[in-house]
């Protein structure tokens, strides 16, 4: 009878050693090169169009190394760089409203979109009150934030909230519904009852969309909460972004868009990383050539 | 205990389902429902909700504007500025995307700097926009187009990445040129991601040309009253004090997006026939 | 030799070991996107506590259908099915309970992906509440190794080849001593060197744990060398057409396939399910 060695199992190729093989393949082709390239393009046609050149509207707009100077200047012109703690007041104020607002939308969202997925009567009662609020823009909620939450705070994380939870809760409905019904018929056979199957087999199920939702939300939250802040906020990355605009100190913009962009970028990577980690099963499975 | 043994075969007559068992009815009194605790909340002063205006508050307030030109003209204005922003992102968003699908070279050199790009919020892009375009139309045109571009190329690529390499092969056996491949394979495979990609661009879009109105209306970037809008409208609504029209302005925004999705739903299932609906 | 599908109440009881089960005058009707379609008609079939029965038919002619009705997973609309003379689901209780006592193998597999394979083998027993996760645990060691499964107890069901992946399911079923395996198409995504492989390591396992076993398969070959009897259905709606008695002893070995008797077998049946592969060829049947 034939035996399980064929495939690796567990510990046999380690991490590490995957990291570090595909970063070697990834050097010996031509992608990094043509990456090289085409920032080279980018920052270069910037440079060229605003700051050497001049050309058209572009002589207006601060250049690549305006902004760079700017941003890594000790002592920075307008009072925001890397080294002003300022600058980290504004980041941190922004991070920890995503950060709020992620949290709450998730421990809201998840559960709801597991129930609406999970049990039919539930979708049924509740999905159409849902679907109907959906299409409001949720910046379109501004004002009326505004009005029903009066402190400073409270309207931006709402918005932020809103927008995550229902990517969220869209998402995580969506995987519940993804489970090939299989699989609990397969757990209803051995014996689990509801709870059980729902604990098993659903969570574990739509935990890929659940996290594809994640990510998403976490894009949202930074999209509403820019927005939020650009009208309503103190404090916060989208305010610098704003008030640098009116008191025309305009490499900050810059410094502002690209700071949000890291945070942005770095807090959707942790999310996936995070999914990643708990899903082990499923980033071999991919790894190996895909399951079934 | 061996049960009774069962009849000659017939079929069990379908047991009358209860009405409230009917996924319409369900939904109707899940909406009507949520009116109700609405008006109730708002009436009796709850906190948040009380300083909602009631519906029927909101109703009231609704119908003097359905002969209001201005409030039609506001719709315009809004649909507009979405239309041409999202066809500007179609049209320059299409192309680019399929380009980076079928070129790896083209792919290599310009999908890094799409990524360090799609982070940065379209909002966050305004003063910018303010600053290069030389009026205002084309700035909130330009954060429109920026808003909606990234999840349409975004779908482009994996769309195109997904289409089964068999029908490749297939086309290539029968001996199809490349441009052949491209119009009869590649073409007609990402249409059902391109459309998907549409339906949540143009929900972008709507926040996008939302958020852009209010800031011409309200405080910050931009200053001139010359914006326009059903945002704008929400906004000077708000600055007005007439929390009513606050909500119209919502409801007509919900409605207004409603409409377009719905509209790009039915031209791609024109345009993909052959996509089986879930 | 052909043995009548055993209908009505005359026939006695079957008590004696576990697994009987009897199906009597079943009808299945459901409304698809095409209008009212008539799944089962007045199917009635007896199968044998600890035999291994199997089921052949073209796609779509209703056998899963049936395998789900005793399952549980959906109802049926006229007729009874019994487990050792007890009522499954019938007039009064048209959709039977999912239970531990008829285990499903699933045609395209169910191992739980998120779960490392011992972890799916030693979900029954942990989940009725029946024993602890570690004695569940010590048990499925055992019966993997008896299984020939050794060395993938910690790896994903995504990790390991497909006919492991048969193997563990199979297991992760009998782990819970049911009194009947339904199995729906197996071995049916498998190549055929590695289903030769499986029937061998389905038949041992059999011989370990007498189970009665409810098999679907469109293999007739793999019917007749599995299978103490054969019952081919008719195209949709199903319905026994003739119940074949393969009298070759077991145990059975693989070379039981060139043996004068088993192409004797295949002789008189072949003509049967090809009339039936045939007729739903041109019904246009597709796979339900």
């Amino acid at each position: 009878m034939a035996n399980g060695k064929q495939v690796a199992s567990g510990g046999e190729i380690g991490a590490w050693d995957m990291v570090l093989y595909r970063v070697s393949k990834w050097l010996r082709s031509p992608t990094p090169y043509m990456m090289f390239v085409g920032f080279a393009l980018f920052f270069g046609a910037w440079f060229l169009l605003s700051e050497v050149f001049k050309v058209w509207r572009f002589a207006s707009l601060p250049g690549p190394r305006e902004v760079l100077i700017e941003w890594f200047n000790p002592d920075p012109v307008y009072g925001l760089s890397l080294y002003s703690p300022d600058y980290y007041v504004h980041v941190w104020s922004s991070l920890r409203r995503v950060l709020y607002a992620f949290v709450i939308s998730t421990c809201l969202g998840v559960p709801f979109g597991l129930f609406l997925g999970w049990s039919k009567n539930f979708r049924e009662f509740t999905f159409p009150v849902f679907e109907t609020l959906r299409p409001i823009p949720v910046l379109a909620w501004v004002p009326l934030a505004i009005v029903m939450f009066r402190a400073d705070e409270t309207p931006v994380i709402f918005l932020t909230t809103l927008a995550s939870f229902y990517a969220t809760a869209l998402n995580t409905m969506l995987g519940v519904q993804s489970i090939d019904e299989s699989y609990p018929r397969a757990a209803a056979c051995l014996g689990a009852s509801k709870w059980q199957i729902f604990r098993h087999i659903v969570i574990p199920g739509a935990l890929p969309f659940i996290f594809t939702g994640l990510q998403i939300s976490v894009g949202v939250a930074w999209f509403s909460l820019v927005a939020a802040e650009m009208v309503s906020g103190e404090y916060g990355l989208g305010y610098v972004i704003n008030t640098s605009y009116v008191n025309v100190q305009y490499p900050v913009i810059l410094i502002g868009m690209i700071s949000v962009g890291i945070v942005g970028y770095a807090s959707s990577a942790l999310v996936r990383l995070a999914g990643d980690y708990m899903m082990q099963w499923r980033v071999r499975e991919l790894a190996l050539g895909g399951g079934r | 205990m061996s049960a009774t043994i069962a009849s000659a075969a017939q079929p069990r007559p379908r047991p009358r389902q209860s009405i409230f068992r009917n996924h319409i009815v369900r939904a109707v009194i899940s909406i009507a429902t949520f009116i109700v605790l609405w008006e109730v909340g708002s009436r009796l002063k709850l906190p948040w909700v009380g300083d909602v205006p009631p519906p029927t508050v909101v109703l009231k307030a609704l119908v003097p504007l359905l002969t209001d030109q201005g409030y039609w003209y506001s719709w315009y204005q809004s649909s507009r500025r979405v239309f041409t922003g999202f066809l500007a992102a179609m049209l320059i968003g299409i192309p680019f995307g399929l380009a980076m699908a079928t070129s790896r070279i083209f792919r290599d050199i310009t999908f890094p700097v799409f990524e360090i790009l799609r982070p940065i919020p379209p909002l966050a892009w305004v003063p910018a926009a303010i600053i290069f375009w030389p009026t205002q139309e084309l700035s909130i045109g330009f954060v429109i187009f920026l808003g909606a571009i990234f999840t349409i190329m975004l779908n482009v690529i994996g769309g195109a990445r997904s289409i089964d390499l068999r029908f490749f092969q297939a086309a290539r056996s029968m001996g199809s040129s490349n441009w052949d491949i491209f119009r009869r394979i590649v073409l007609p495979g990402v249409l059902p991601s391109i459309i998907v990609g549409c339906e949540v661009g143009i929900g972008i879009t709507w926040n996008v040309v939302v958020a852009a109105e209010m800031i011409s209306g309200g405080g910050g970037a931009i200053q001139s009253s010359a914006g326009g809008g059903l945002g704008f409208f929400i906004w000077s609504s708000y600055i007005g004090g007439s929390y009513p029209l606050i909500v119209v302005g919502m409801i007509s925004i919900g409605i207004a997006g409603y409409i377009s999705s719905s509209i790009i739903r039915r031209l791609g299932l024109l345009v993909t026939p052959w996509v089986r609906v879930r | 030799m052909n043995a009548p599908a055993a209908t009505g109440a005359a026939a006695p009881e079957q008590h004696a070991t576990k697994g009987a089960i009897r199906i009597q005058n079943v009808d299945k009707v459901y409304y698809a996107r095409e209008g009212r379609v008539q799944a089962v008609s007045d199917c009635s079939l007896d199968i044998r506590a600890g035999e291994i029965c199997m089921i052949v038919g073209p796609s779509g002619c209703g056998k899963t259908t049936l395998l789900n009705a005793i399952a549980g997973f959906h109802d049926i609309t006229g007729g009874a099915i019994y487990l050792d003379g007890q009522m499954l689901c019938g007039p009064d209780k048209p959709k039977a309970e999912p239970g531990p006592d008829r285990v499903v193998v699933f045609q395209n597999g169910a191992l739980f992906p998120w779960k490392t394979n011992l972890e799916n083998v030693a979900f029954g027993p942990v989940v009725q509440g029946r024993m602890t996760k570690k004695e569940a645990a010590e048990k499925a060691r055992g019966m993997m190794a008896d299984a020939g499964l050794v060395g993938v107890e910690h790896n994903y069901p995504g990790e390991v080849s497909s006919g492991m992946r048969r193997r563990v399911e199979i297991v992760r079923a009998l782990m819970n001593d049911p009194k009947v395996l339904l199995l729906d198409e197996p071995f049916g995504a498998l190549d055929s060197l590695t289903k030769s492989v499986m029937h061998e390591a389905l038949l041992e396992i059999y011989y370990r744990n007498k189970v009665t076993i409810f098999f679907i398969t469109h293999d007739l070959e793999e019917a007749i060398f599995l299978g103490h009897r054969v019952a081919i259905m008719t195209t949709r709606p199903c319905k026994p057409k003739k119940i074949l008695d393969v009298d070759i002893p077991h145990p059975r070995k693989y070379n039981v396939l060139t043996s004068p008797r088993f192409r004797s077998l295949m002789e008189e049946t072949v003509s049967a399910v090809h009339e039936e592969a045939v007729k739903a060829f041109e019904a246009g049947e597709k796979e339900m």
